[in-house]
C-alpha cells in the first residue's frame, strides 16, 4: 500500500485526502480513476466527483459502491453531463437508505452503459424516475408507512436495462416494467424472474414494445414477396435477435423453412421491410440457382471463400433479373477500408477484409480500391459471368484459387480483423455443404424436437395463441391463452335421428317457416317507368287509356330484382361442466336438450341453405382452451356431423373469450354479406386459474367487440337463469336468456329465423 | 332491314395466335358449330373474336352480358308509338337474320334462365322462336353463336348450366408466355422491347400471387395500358403503379409488394 501512495502525484494525494476513504481495493484503483476523470471532467467537475464519491464512500454499504462509482462516473458525466455526478449519488443514497442496497451496485455498474445508450440528460434522469418509481412500487411495507422488504425485482431490472434498452425506447421500458409491477408485485419469485427476462411473459411483452420492423407484423408482405417475384414459398420463421449476445445469428434456411430475425430496425436508409427482403431476395437467389457442394477436403478459409463467390454469383444474376435490387444491396453491403490491409503487417489476419473488398467490389462498379489481387478476380468473375452459364462448382474453382494466391501468413492469426466485413442480409450458406462424412459440426438439434412430438395425441395440432384483455390494466396480456383445435369424436348417429323423430311435429312446423325464408332468387317489380321488359296487361291498359283520351299511366314496365341469401353462421357450444346438470322442471340433462336443439337448428340451416359450421369448446386453465370441430362451413348434415353430436360431453369450464375469438378467426375467412356467430352457453365465463370472475367476463367482451369490429355479429342464447348479471355486459343487447330450458328444441330454430329474416 | 355492314370489321385487328386456334376457329366456323372461349379477364378474347370475324369476313354483333339483361333484351321487344306497339328485333335476332356472329361476352353475368333462349339456336334446329311476337326465324346460314366467359371468378350462383355448357366446342386461353408477351406488347404499343420484358415481369410477380391475396394477376391488357403510357412518356414506375397495381388491388400488403416488385424491376 505504501508504495503506491509513494508514486501518487501530488494532486491524486490531495484528492485520496478529500476522499477520506480508507477502503485499500478502493486505494488500489485511485490513481487510475483520477487519471481517466481528469481527462474527462473539468475543474469543478471533478471537486463533485470526489465529493460525492465521499458521500457514497460514508453510506456505511461497503466499499463495492465507491469502486463501482470511481469507475463509472466520469464515463456517465462525460456523456449526459456533470450534474449527473450528483443525480447518481442522490439516488445510490435514496436505494441505500430505502432497505435497496443491494441494487446499488448494479445500478452504478449499468449506469454507463445506459448513458451512453439514452444519450441525453433528460432522458437519462427520466430512466432514473422509472427506476425509482419501480422501487418504490415494489418495496414491500410493513402498516404502510415502513419500507421494509426490498424490492425483488429491482437488482435484475437493472442489470437488464442495458439490452432492454438496446431493443425499447425508454416508453416501451416503462410499459414492460409495468406489466412486471402489475401481475408480479406478490410474487416475490415471479417478479425476479420476470425482470430476469425469463419469463415467457417478460419476452412477450418486450416483443411487443420493441421498437423496428417485426417480422409477425409483414410475414403476410413477405410471404407476398417471395411468391410474387421469385415463384417460391416457404414457412418463415423469426428467431429472436435480443438474446444472441456472443454471436449474431445469421438468417439461414433449411427443409422446414426460412429463418430470419424477428426484428430488424431501419439501416442505412433502408426501411425494416427492406432488410427483410433484401434477405429474402438473397436467399430466394440461392434457391434457384445454387448447387450444392462436397466439402469434406475444404479448410474453413476455402469456404469462406466459396460462400462469397458464391453470395456474389447469385446476387449477379438476382440483380440482372431485377435491377432494383442492386440498390438495396449496395445500402446494405458494408464498404471495406483497404488502407486497413496494413493491419497484417502488425500481426493481424485481413483475410476477410480481402473477402469483403472482393464481394463489395462485385457488387459495386464505384467502389474505390487498388488491390491488384482483388482486381483481377473481379475481372475473372465478369469473364466467367458473361459467358452466361455459370454453376457453383465453377465459381468455386476461381474461389479456390484466389485463396491460393491471396493467402498470407498472417490469416491464420488469432487476431481476426471483423470491421465492415459482415454483410448482415446474407444467410450462413448451410445449404450449400455436403459433407460425406458425418461431422461435428452440422445442426443436429434441428431435428430434436420432431421426437417429442408424437407424445400428445390431443394436441397434435400446434395451440394456436390468442391475446387475453386484461380489464385493470385496460391492456391485453399477449399469447396469454393456447386454444387446441380437434375434430370431435365419434359417436353413434341414430340417436340425433330419434331426437330429430321425437321432434317430428315441431319440423313440420319449423318446415312452414323456413319456406319463407328460402331465397326467392327473381322477385317482379311491376309499375316502373323503366324497367327490363314491357308489362303487357299494364301496357294495354295504359294504350287503351290513351286512345280513349285520358292520361295513360307511364309505367308500363316491369323489372326483376333478385332476391339472394348470403349467410355464414358459426354455432359455439360451451362444454363445460355445468352442462351435465339437469334442467330445471325436466328429467333431462341440459345437454341433452342441447344436442336436441342443436339438430333442430342444423336441419333448418340446412333447409336453408345457409353456410354453418358448429365448433364446441371448453378449458382447463389458459393453457388448455380446448376447441372442437362439430360440423365445418362446407360440410353436408350427415351422418358424419351427427355422430360427433351424438357423443357430445360435458366437462372442464368455460373461458369463453379464447373460443369466441377462435370461432371468428374462421368466420372472418368466409365469403359471406352477413356473419352470424351464435353462442350457445349456460353460465358466465369462469376458469380455475382465474379467481376475478369479471376478468374472464371483460376479455368476452372484449373478444365481442373485436368481432363487431370484423363485421361478425355474435348472439348469446343463454340458458342461465341468473344470467341478467352479466350477460348484458358481454354482449350488450344481443342476447337471449331462456328460462325454460326445456323449451329450448323449440326456441333455438325459431330464433335463428327470426334473427336471419 | 338491317345495315349489315355496321356490324362488319373494318381494319384487321392485330392478334397474336398462341397456338393452332385460327386454324380450329375456322373448323368450327365451317361447320357452324356454336363456340365458347374460356380465359382470364384481358387474356385477348374478344380480340381473338374480332380477329376471327374479320378473317372471315363476316359482321360481329357483340352483346356485353350484365346480370339485369332479359330474355327480350337478346331477343327484341315490344315498344310503343304513335300507331301503337311496334316490334324491335334484339342483338340475337337480328344476328340470326342477317347471317353475322353473334358474341356473348361473360355471358355467365347474365342470369341463367335468360340464356336459356339461345338453346334452340345453339342445335341442330338453328331457329329462334319469338313467342311473343308469334314468329319463328330461321338462322341465316352464315349465323355462328359465340361465348365467351371468365371460369376464375366462377362461384356457384355465376355457372352456366350443364345444358347450355354441351352445346358448345370450347377453346381456353391464358395468359401468353414471357416472350410471346412481350412481343405482343411491342407490337401493340411500339414499345422497346426492353422495357416490355420488364413490364411482363411485372405481369408475371403479380400472376404468382394469384389465390395469395390476388382474385386475378395482372392482365396482358393492364399490360398494353401501362406500355401506351410509358410510350407517351410517362414515367415508366409510375405508369406501372398506376395501370397495374393500383387498378387490381385495395390489400396495403400487396400493394407494398407489388410496388417493390415494380422499383426492382425499373433500377
Amino acid at each position: 500500500m505504501t508504495d503506491v501512495v509513494a508514486e501518487r502525484t501530488e494532486e491524486a494525494a490531495r484528492y485520496w485526502e478529500q476522499l477520506g476513504c480508507r477502503f485499500s481495493q478502493v486505494n488500489a484503483v485511485f490513481d487510475e480513476c483520477i487519471k481517466e476523470a481528469q481527462a474527462l471532467l473539468s475543474k469543478a467537475g471533478l471537486a463533485a466527483y470526489i465529493e460525492n464519491a465521499r458521500i457514497i464512500g460514508k453510506m456505511g454499504r461497503g466499499a463495492e459502491p465507491l469502486l463501482v462509482y470511481l469507475e463509472e462516473a466520469p464515463s456517465v458525466a462525460s456523456i449526459v453531463g456533470e450534474h449527473a455526478l450528483i443525480t447518481l449519488r442522490e439516488f445510490s443514497e435514496y436505494m441505500s437508505t430505502h432497505t435497496n442496497f443491494k441494487a446499488i451496485v448494479p445500478f452504478l455498474q449499468t449506469s454507463g452503459a445506459i448513458a451512453r445508450r439514452l444519450h441525453d440528460d433528460k432522458m437519462f434522469r427520466r430512466y432514473i424516475e422509472i427506476v425509482r418509481d419501480m422501487m418504490d412500487r415494489t418495496s414491500g411495507s410493513i402498516h404502510g408507512h415502513h419500507t421494509t422488504f426490498a424490492s425483488p425485482g429491482l437488482p435484475d431490472l437493472l442489470k437488464q436495462s442495458p439490452k432492454l434498452l438496446s431493443v425499447l425506447s425508454l416508453q416501451g421500458f416503462q410499459n414492460w416494467i409495468e406489466y412486471g409491477i402489475k401481475y408480479y408485485n406478490n410474487h416475490p419469485e415471479r417478479q425476479e424472474e420476470y425482470f430476469r427476462l425469463e419469463s415467457a411473459d417478460a419476452i412477450a411483452v418486450m416483443q411487443r414494445e420493441r421498437h423496428g420492423t417485426l417480422l409477425v407484423d409483414n410475414e403476410r408482405k413477405l410471404d407476398a414477396y417471395i411468391r410474387a417475384l421469385w415463384n417460391d414459398s416457404d414457412y418463415l420463421i423469426p428467431y429472436s435477435v435480443a438474446f444472441a449476445s456472443l454471436r449474431k445469428a445469421m438468417p439461414y434456411y433449411t427443409d422446414d423453412g426460412i429463418r430470419l430475425p424477428d426484428v430488424y430496425d431501419d439501416l442505412n436508409g433502408v426501411s425494416g421491410i427492406d432488410r427483410y427482403r433484401a434477405a429474402l431476395a438473397h436467399m430466394a437467389a440461392h434457391r434457384r440457382w445454387s448447387q450444392q457442394m462436397i466439402v469434406d477436403n475444404w479448410s474453413p478459409f476455402q469456404r469462406a471463400s466459396v460462400e462469397v463467390f458464391e453470395d456474389s454469383r447469385v446476387e449477379y444474376l438476382a440483380c440482372q433479373k431485377y435491377p432494383g435490387l442492386r440498390k438495396l444491396f449496395l445500402a446494405l453491403h458494408p464498404v471495406p477500408r483497404e488502407e486497413d490491409l496494413q493491419l497484417e503487417e502488425q500481426g493481424i489476419s485481413v483475410f476477410r477484409l480481402r473477402l469483403a473488398m472482393l464481394s463489395r467490389a462485385i457488387l459495386d462498379p464505384d467502389y474505390a480500391y487498388q488491390n491488384e489481387h482483388v482486381r483481377e478476380f473481379v475481372r475473372r468473375f465478369h469473364e466467367l459471368m458473361a459467358t452466361g452459364a455459370s454453376t457453383s462448382a465453377a465459381m468455386a474453382s476461381i474461389a479456390l484459387a484466389f485463396i491460393a494466391r491471396t493467402r498470407g501468413q498472417r490469416d491464420l492469426s488469432a487476431q481476426m480483423y471483423f470491421d465492415n466485413t459482415e454483410v448482415d442480409y446474407r444467410d450462413d450458406n448451410r445449404h450449400l455443404w455436403i459433407y460425406i462424412e458425418e461431422s461435428d459440426e452440422d445442426e443436429m438439434f434441428e431435428h430434436l424436437d420432431k421426437r417429442q412430438s408424437t407424445e400428445a395425441e390431443l394436441h397434435a395440432l400446434p395451440p394456436r395463441h390468442y391475446d387475453e384483455w386484461d380489464y385493470n390494466a385496460q391492456n391485453y396480456r399477449p399469447d396469454w391463452v393456447s386454444v387446441y383445435e380437434a375434430l370431435h369424436p365419434r359417436g353413434n348417429p341414430a340417436m340425433i335421428d330419434a331426437l330429430l323423430t321425437k321432434h317430428a311435429k315441431l319440423t313440420k312446423r319449423l318446415k312452414a317457416m323456413l319456406e319463407l325464408l328460402k331465397p326467392q332468387d327473381k322477385v317482379r317489380i311491376r309499375y316502373q317507368e323503366e324497367g327490363s321488359e314491357l308489362d303487357l296487361d299494364v301496357a294495354i291498359r295504359s294504350l287503351i287509356d290513351y286512345k280513349s283520351g285520358s292520361s295513360p299511366d307511364p309505367r308500363i314496365n316491369m323489372s326483376h330484382r333478385t332476391d339472394g341469401r348470403s349467410f355464414a353462421i358459426t354455432l359455439l357450444l360451451d362444454l363445460s361442466q355445468s352442462l351435465g346438470e339437469k334442467a330445471a322442471g325436466s328429467n333431462q340433462t341440459i345437454l341433452e336438450l342441447s344436442q336436441e336443439a342443436v339438430s333442430l337448428l342444423a336441419w333448418s340451416v340446412q333447409q336453408v341453405g345457409d353456410s354453418f359450421a358448429i365448433g364446441g369448446f371448453h378449458s382447463n386453465t389458459r393453457h388448455d382452451v380446448r376447441y372442437y370441430h362439430l360440423k365445418g362451413f362446407k360440410e353436408p348434415w350427415g351422418d358424419e356431423v351427427k355422430s360427433r353430436l351424438a357423443a357430445m360431453q360435458a366437462g372442464y369450464s368455460t373461458r369463453m373469450g379464447a373460443a369466441v375469438r377462435h370461432a371468428g378467426h374462421y368466420l372472418k375467412t368466409q365469403q359471406a354479406d352477413k356473419k352470424l356467430l351464435l353462442i350457445l352457453t349456460d353460465g358466465q365465463p369462469s376458469d380455475v386459474d382465474t379467481k376475478d370472475d369479471n376478468l374472464l367476463i371483460a376479455d368476452a367482451r372484449q373478444a365481442v367487440k373485436e368481432l363487431d369490429q370484423d363485421g361478425i355479429y355474435s348472439y348469446c342464447i343463454n340458458l342461465d337463469p341468473k344470467a341478467d348479471e352479466y350477460v348484458a355486459d358481454i354482449f350488450g343487447k344481443q342476447y337471449t336468456v331462456i328460462d325454460n330450458v326445456a323449451r329450448l328444441p323449440e326456441q333455438l330454430p325459431q330464433l335463428f329465423i327470426s334473427l336471419t329474416k | 332491314m338491317t345495315n349489315k355492314n355496321q356490324y362488319t370489321v373494318g381494319k384487321e385487328p392485330f392478334y397474336q395466335a398462341q397456338g393452332d386456334e385460327v386454324k380450329l376457329y375456322e373448323a368450327a366456323y365451317a361447320a357452324r358449330l356454336p363456340v365458347m372461349v374460356k380465359g382470364p379477364t384481358g387474356c385477348g378474347k374478344s380480340r381473338f373474336i374480332e380477329y376471327m370475324a374479320w378473317k372471315l369476313n363476316k359482321p360481329l354483333i357483340t352483346v356485353a352480358c350484365n346480370e339485369d339483361m332479359t330474355a327480350s333484351d337478346l331477343v327484341g321487344r315490344y315498344l310503343l308509338d304513335a300507331n301503337g306497339t311496334r316490334w324491335l328485333d334484339g342483338p340475337l335476332t337480328t344476328a340470326a337474320r342477317i347471317g353475322a356472329i353473334c358474341y356473348l361476352d361473360e355471358v355467365v353475368e347474365a342470369r341463367q334462365d335468360t340464356t336459356v333462349v339461345i338453346h334452340p339456336l345453339t342445335d341442330h334446329r338453328r331457329t329462334l322462336p319469338l313467342d311473343k311476337k308469334g314468329e319463328l326465324i330461321e338462322a341465316h346460314p352464315d349465323f355462328q353463336l359465340v361465348i365467351s366467359y371468365n371460369p376464375g371468378y366462377q362461384n356457384l350462383m355465376k355457372d352456366l348450366k350443364q345444358s347450355t355448357k354441351q352445346r358448345f366446342t370450347a377453346f381456353e386461353f391464358d395468359y401468353p408466355d414471357a416472350a410471346l408477351e412481350s412481343a405482343i406488347l411491342a407490337k401493340e404499343t411500339g414499345l422497346d422491347a426492353a422495357v416490355c420484358d420488364k413490364l411482363v415481369q411485372i405481369g408475371q410477380a403479380a400472376r404468382n400471387l394469384k389465390g395469395h391475396g390476388l382474385d386475378e394477376g395482372i392482365s396482358t391488357r393492364l399490360l398494353v395500358y401501362a406500355a401506351t403510357l410509358i410510350r407517351n412518356g410517362v414515367d415508366a414506375k409510375a405508369a406501372c403503379r398506376m395501370a397495374l397495381v393500383r387498378p387490381i388491388t385495395d390489400d396495403a400488403d400487396i400493394r407494398d409488394t407489388l410496388d417493390h416488385a415494380i422499383d426492382a424491376s425499373f433500377a
